[in-house]
């Protein structure tokens, strides 16, 4: 009976997003697609898998991380990277860019287990300044970090461009500040919508496993799971990291979706990890599916607004606050439900006289 | 668990807002925070006169022209600039009679500073039907969109954008000079006027702008024999205090301090340099116009500061627009603004030189003007006989300036 309707909440998130991207195919053949539109499908599959992998960390295991976007830069920049350096080796992009969504996964997903295992000792607060210790880490590295590649392999520094030593015949992949430039584009609507389809099953397949109970008993009680002899570190671990992989998978279709990639703290830094845990606190700590909607239309909201000009930004910010409190806040639920049971008294009379 | 997450966000929020807060001051004076918000009133006004040109373009046609700039966050000012310049030289040119009997129509859209932000400014414009891109203003952004007009084969011209890549499609071509040729002229022109030779170096290493001009100038400086004693870096965390690189160029006895970065720095750094009684000769590089009105600053300091600036504000040639501009907005130009007004008048000497109409679609039209503008020659007001090649790139002699009783003369 469980099963049964776990299985049926699942068909629907499934459901809304092949829903979705069959809308998207009618509306390209059918010519109704604003260029706008079809410019922000590919961030939008990308938000979707970061707030899905973040509230894997937060609403199923439990602990706050502020530092996703730590995880997402990792995935960015070792997937583009891997792309540059490729160039010639493997000319097929599609190729490419498929093993770059594995390397940027792994290594983002190795990143978090390096950073778990010290880490997940701490709980609650101080689990999450760690975690946005870390994604400055991150970005700050990257900021520093100059590769370069020539016909004898790579060149590191860490001060400048020439201190390389290539010969002529070298590229400078990765240029401190500013970062990747010329990416291929490769990110299509198709291949980002597949991934955020494979990020759902791992999710809610996880959840619904063995091991998902084991998560979210520690999230519940943590010292009742560990007197019935479940392996705290290792769960944690496992429910971090990949979610960490995840957001290395994002991190890839954000870098092969522009032509320019750079660690700024605008798209890498403390910011935009507060912006993807928004996305899942809105949409509800465990709450799969509304994570999803909710980086949805808060990524979408601001494009929407844009006739409004210079209110555009103080507009956004308090719908956020709107949608929080109608969301989240006691009075707003008691409403909604007082409503509710008004829609259905309503309904049922007019059920019993069509009968 | 609620409850934590709960205090964490609020924490979380209130760090990012302070550190907002802070970065904010760093970045752009309280004043030109001021004169940025009068300028955005003015925008809505400006907006109410895309109307008025609407009605006039029914005879003529309009040409569409887009503009990207950051209108909001930090670097708010560079792209109000450039939509404040756009909007002047259209209004002029449309009072004026307009480009081929057609008037210059212009939408702006905000990027926030962000290449992710600039595709979909980009994208609503294209919504919008635009012909023709003045932008994006910021160097990042500007990659990300010529990347994506490259492939729509969409005519650019981006004013500020001066990352080399910018200009690396064959459709997108530039106002201002690319980073490293700003190095490279610093680097000859102090070599040819023999102003030092034993150099120090103060940069940000974490902006593109500041690194990219450093690390040319330091290859250049080789070639014209300059000693370069001490080569110090900055980061944006860092901008506050700048006693350790000025003691170092100090004790290497440096004669000249090369200081490839934005005036609200460089404004630090001259005042703690008075304070050591260090007085080299200090040279910068276009970021550092706008140092005599930074607020609180004794411009004294400033006094025999050099720079290499394509547009000064006080200088007899832009008298003009200068006036026109302050009338018009309420605060003095900036080279942002400079850059926009000559992109758009490049714009009208190519499209009168390719004899385009607007009933042309983006295409033919970016087809036509990648030729017309290799042909034409226009006097702006950041250089005169400007011409560009092939590549995108801007043919002009950068003007030096010195700072003489308190403003620009030029050398």
């Amino acid at each position: 009976m469980n099963k049964k309707k776990v299985r049926m909440q699942n068909g629907i998130t499934y459901g809304i997003v092949v829903g979705c991207w069959i809308l998207v195919q009618i509306m390209d053949k059918t010519g109704h697609m604003t260029s706008l539109l079809r410019g922000i499908l590919v961030p939008l599959c990308m938000y979707s898998i970061l707030a899905i992998s973040l509230n894997l960390t937060v609403g199923i295991l439990g602990e706050l991380s502020l530092g996703h976007a730590g995880f997402m830069c990792v995935g960015a920049f070792s997937g583009a990277f891997f792309t540059k350096c490729m160039e010639n080796v493997l000319p097929n992009l599609q190729v490419r860019f498929f093993l770059a969504i594995l390397i940027g996964a792994a290594m983002a997903g190795v990143c978090g287990i390096l950073i778990g295992i010290p880490v997940l000792r701490l709980k609650g607060d101080y689990l999450a300044i760690v975690t946005l210790a870390f994604g400055e880490i991150i970005k700050n590295l990257i900021n520093v970090m100059y590769i370069g590649l020539d016909q004898n392999g790579f060149h590191f520094s860490i001060k400048d461009t020439m201190s390389l030593g290539m010969d002529e015949t070298g590229v400078v992949i990765i240029k401190g500040a500013q970062g990747i430039t010329g990416t291929p584009k490769a990110s299509t609507f198709l291949i980002a919508v597949a991934l955020l389809l494979i990020t759902l099953l791992i999710v809610l397949n996880l959840i619904h496993s063995r091991a998902g109970r084991a998560i979210m008993s520690i999230r519940d009680n943590r010292i009742a799971a560990e007197s019935i002899g479940i392996n705290i570190t290792k769960y944690k671990l496992m429910a971090f990291s990949i979610s960490a992989a995840l957001a290395g998978v994002a991190g890839v279709l954000y870098a092969h979706n522009l032509s320019t990639l750079a660690a700024t703290p605008k798209n890498f830094g403390y910011n935009m990890s507060i912006m993807i845990l928004v996305f899942v606190v809105l949409g509800g700590l465990g709450n799969i599916r509304g994570s999803m909607i909710a980086a949805v239309i808060l990524t979408l909201l601001p494009e929407l607004l844009r006739g409004l000009n210079d209110y555009r930004m103080l507009i956004y910010a308090i719908v956020l606050i709107v949608m929080m409190l109608f969301n989240s806040s006691p009075k707003a639920i008691e409403l909604r439900s007082v409503l509710m049971e008004r829609f259905k008294k309503g309904k049922e009379p007019a059920a019993k006289e069509e009968a | 668990m609620r409850k934590f997450v709960g205090l964490g966000l609020a924490a979380a929020l209130a760090f990012s807002l302070t550190a907002c807060g802070g970065g904010d001051s760093a970045d752009s004076g309280s004043k030109e925070a001021a004169a940025g918000n009068d300028a955005a009133a003015e925008t809505t006004t400006a907006a109410g006169n895309e109307s008025n040109d609407a009605a006039l373009a029914a005879e003529g046609g309009a040409f569409k022209i887009g503009v990207i700039g950051p209108l909001t966050g930090p670097a708010a000012a560079y792209g109000i600039a450039v939509q404040n310049g756009v909007d002047l030289a259209i209004k002029e040119i449309n009072a004026a009679g307009g480009v081929n009997g057609a008037v210059l129509e212009m939408n702006s859209q905000d990027d926030e500073h962000d290449p992710e932000k600039s595709v979909n400014a980009y994208n609503t414009l294209k919504d919008w039907e635009m012909q023709m891109l003045v932008g994006a203003v910021t160097s990042k952004p500007c990659i990300a969109v010529a990347a994506e007009s490259a492939n729509d084969n969409l005519f650019q011209i981006t004013p500020s954008g001066s990352a080399v890549e910018c200009a690396a499609p064959e459709n997108v071509f530039r106002v201002c000079f690319a980073d490293p040729a700003q190095g490279t002229a610093s680097a000859q022109y102090i070599g040819e006027h023999k102003l030092g030779s034993k150099i120090a170096i103060i940069y940000d290493s974490s902006t593109e702008y500041s690194s990219g001009i450093r690390e040319s100038f330091v290859a250049e400086a080789a070639n014209q024999g300059l000693e370069i004693v001490a080569d110090e870096a900055f980061t944006a965390d860092t901008n506050t205090d700048f006693s350790v690189q000025l003691d170092k160029a100090k004790d290497a006895g440096a004669d000249l301090v090369f200081m490839p970065i934005y005036y609200q720095e460089a404004s630090v750094i001259l005042k703690q340099a008075s304070d050591k009684e260090f007085a080299p000769v200090f040279f910068g590089v276009d970021g550092m116009d706008g140092i005599l009105s930074v607020e609180n600053f004794d411009t004294s300091l400033a006094e025999g500061v050099m720079l290499l600036t394509p547009f000064s504000a006080t200088e007899e040639g832009s008298k003009a627009f200068t006036d026109a501009y302050m009338a018009a907005y309420g605060i003095e130009p900036n080279q942002f603004a400079a850059d926009a007004y000559d992109a758009v008048y490049a714009i009208k000497a190519a499209a009168e030189e390719a004899g385009i109409s607007p009933d042309m679609d983006a295409s033919a039209i970016c087809d036509a003007m990648k030729t017309a503008m290799t042909e034409i020659t226009i006097d702006g007001l950041t250089g005169e006989g400007m011409t560009w090649d092939a590549a995108g790139e801007t043919g002009k002699a950068p003007k030096a300036v010195k700072i003489v009783n308190g403003v620009y003369e030029m050398q």
